[in-house]
């Protein structure tokens, strides 16, 4: 109930408030960085992609366990984050860390069993 | 703006004309839900008659189903498929000297086109592509001089006669054997392979870089995309996908993480870093978020059989391009908008990096994806109708109709629908073919092969 100004003014803040509520994406992101404010600022970047090109590299040096093993002595050697995956500074990864690896040299079951 | 087509219409396979009715034909593999890793299936791939379907795993292994002919007087069904030949393709390996493992699973099978009596495909992990040729041998030769039948040596002084050997039949035997290893060529992970159709040339495409080999040579290949920024800190799209044109031998395209598709042209230079055509539906900025790169990276690359349009996967929705416009796609598909409103756990859980493939049919007129709770989508291009059918063992009598499947996204839900909150995630789709001449097609969920056939009456 104003000049154009302000009728514009309310348009634009009820566009951006209509917008929040429509786009559920923009919902769920702001769950995301509720539950995880720490979260990069970049969405969806670099830190995928390293994460996907380091896929499947599981360090163990023998020679730096031992040694940390040395060093630390009584105290726990820092064990593995939750994420595993990511290679970081101090963790050394203990052969405990490493998945036991299985030998699949058995014939598959789509290859065998009932044919329905 | 866009042609955005997200058909509502339900198709119950009541209706007349050119609709098809899906039933169960067969399912292949473990019935027991405690699913081994080795027995998850990665790949499921057609030959190019239909007669073989060959699927690939995670343990490495390969298994091929052979059609069989069909029965001229049992004319309900066409003819079933049973294991032709398994082999193992991959072994896990250890790279010493940088400390990776190497995943014996197979990731993509393409199978050459037929010239003789045995067949061939390419099969490939992580890092290695090995060229595989199938054969049979129903005969085997008999009455050799110096040979007993069971293989011992005779004493040659005992010979008091010559006889010629005689091939004999014997029951099929079907080999395998690897005859082309192509190795060491990718430092990152092989997420395709695609041949040429000069039938002589393949590419294999891993994150980074593209190569270009000859089947005859494996000690050699050219890189014709290299996307390795100088300094890995800039690095910001992979490739997720690429494929030959069916037709046109110099031209081939590549899809990036960030939902773009690159056309090359091997004419224009060695190296094709370059893209002659850039495919990219331009994004509302308003509408960015968090998500819209994951959700745009595309999973998979199809060119049509037609080699006139190309279909690309994202997480959300199947699109068809046509290579002539290059601004937005022709045709978009939803498959499961309804995940939308859910992004956030789906992220939480990795479900929105999910892989998921998609095909076309031989005419080019329809195209299926997989999606969760083993449901999968198939789109009609011509009536704009969708479906959605799920791979279940409990629809497993042949020849039923299979139910269409409503997935509802909110408010009450009908009888018969099923809410998105009930949806299994862990049942994915990602693998589907389509015979290239038959409405047959096979269905992977995380362990079993589904083979379903349009109703023949």
């Amino acid at each position: 109930a104003g000049g154009p100004g302000c009728v514009v003014c309310y348009w634009l803040l009820g566009d951006t408030q209509e917008k929040e509520g429509i786009l559920p994406e923009r919902a769920e992101e702001a769950k995301l960085k509720a539950k995880y404010p720490s979260l990069g600022q970049k969405p969806g970047g670099s830190d995928f992609l390293m994460k996907r090109l380091q896929k499947g590299q599981k360090y163990f040096d023998s020679g730096d366990y031992n040694m940390a093993k040395a060093k630390m002595k009584n105290k726990q050697l820092p064990s593995a984050g939750p994420d595993k995956n990511l290679v970081t500074g101090d963790h050394i990864p203990t052969p405990q860390d490493l998945p036991q690896r299985k030998s699949s040299l058995v014939t598959s079951k789509l290859a065998g069993g009932q044919v329905e | 703006m866009f042609l955005k087509f997200s058909p509502r219409a339900m198709f119950y396979g009541a209706g007349g004309g050119n609709d098809i009715q899906w039933c169960f034909s067969q399912v292949k593999g473990a019935v027991d839900d405690d699913v081994a890793e080795a027995d998850i299936i990665s790949t499921v791939e057609f030959n190019h008659s239909g007669e073989l379907l060959a699927t690939g795993d995670k343990g490495g292994r390969v298994v091929i189903f052979q059609q069989e002919q069909e029965n001229k007087i049992q004319s309900h069904s066409r003819g079933e498929y049973n294991v032709y030949s398994t082999f193992q393709s991959h072994e896990p390996e250890f790279d010493y000297l940088k400390s990776l493992e190497i995943e014996e699973k197979i990731n993509k099978i393409r199978w050459l086109p037929q010239k003789n009596a045995a067949q061939f495909l390419l099969s490939t992990n992580d890092k290695t592509i090995k060229l595989w040729k199938i054969s049979e041998r129903d005969k085997r030769p008999e009455g050799y001089n110096l040979k007993e039948e069971d293989g011992r040596f005779r004493d040659p002084t005992t010979v008091t006669t010559l006889r010629v050997p005689v091939f004999r039949p014997m029951d099929l035997m079907v080999e395998a054997s690897p005859r082309r290893i192509f190795a060491n060529a990718h430092t990152y992970h092989i997420n395709s392979i695609s041949i040429n159709s000069d039938y002589e040339t393949y590419l294999s495409a891993d994150d980074l870089r593209i190569n270009l080999w000859h089947l005859e040579i494996t000690d050699r290949s050219f890189n014709i995309v290299d996307i390795k920024p100088a300094n890995m800190e800039e690095l910001t799209e992979v490739i997720t996908a690429a494929e030959f044109h069916p037709n046109s031998c110099n031209t081939f395209v590549y899809s990036s993480s960030k939902g773009t598709i690159r056309l090359c042209d091997m004419r224009a230079s060695a190296l094709c870093d370059r893209h002659s055509k850039l495919f990219e539906e331009p994004e509302d900025p308003s509408n960015r978020s968090f998500f819209s790169e994951i959700i745009s990276s595309i999973s998979d690359v199809k060119f049509s059989h037609s080699g006139r349009y190309m279909m690309t996967r994202d997480y959300l929705s199947v699109k068809i391009w046509d290579l002539n416009m290059e601004n937005r796609p022709v045709e978009t598909y939803q498959v499961h908008e309804y995940l939308r409103s859910k992004l956030c756990s789906l992220y939480e859980n990795d479900c929105i990096f999910d892989k998921f493939e998609c095909c076309w049919n031989g005419s080019d007129s329809v195209v299926m994806t997989g999606s969760y709770n083993n449901f999968f989508r198939m789109f009609d291009r011509n009536t704009k109708r969708d479906i959605t059918l799920e791979a279940s063992r409990e629809n497993n009598k042949p020849r039923t109709v299979l139910k269409p499947r409503k997935v509802c996204a909110s408010g009450k839900r009908k009888k018969d629908e099923i809410s998105v909150d009930s949806l299994d995630f862990n049942k994915k789709i990602l693998h589907t073919a389509w015979h290239p001449k038959e409405n047959i097609i096979a269905v992977a969920t995380t362990n079993n092969l589904y083979i379903f056939q349009d109703k023949v009456n």
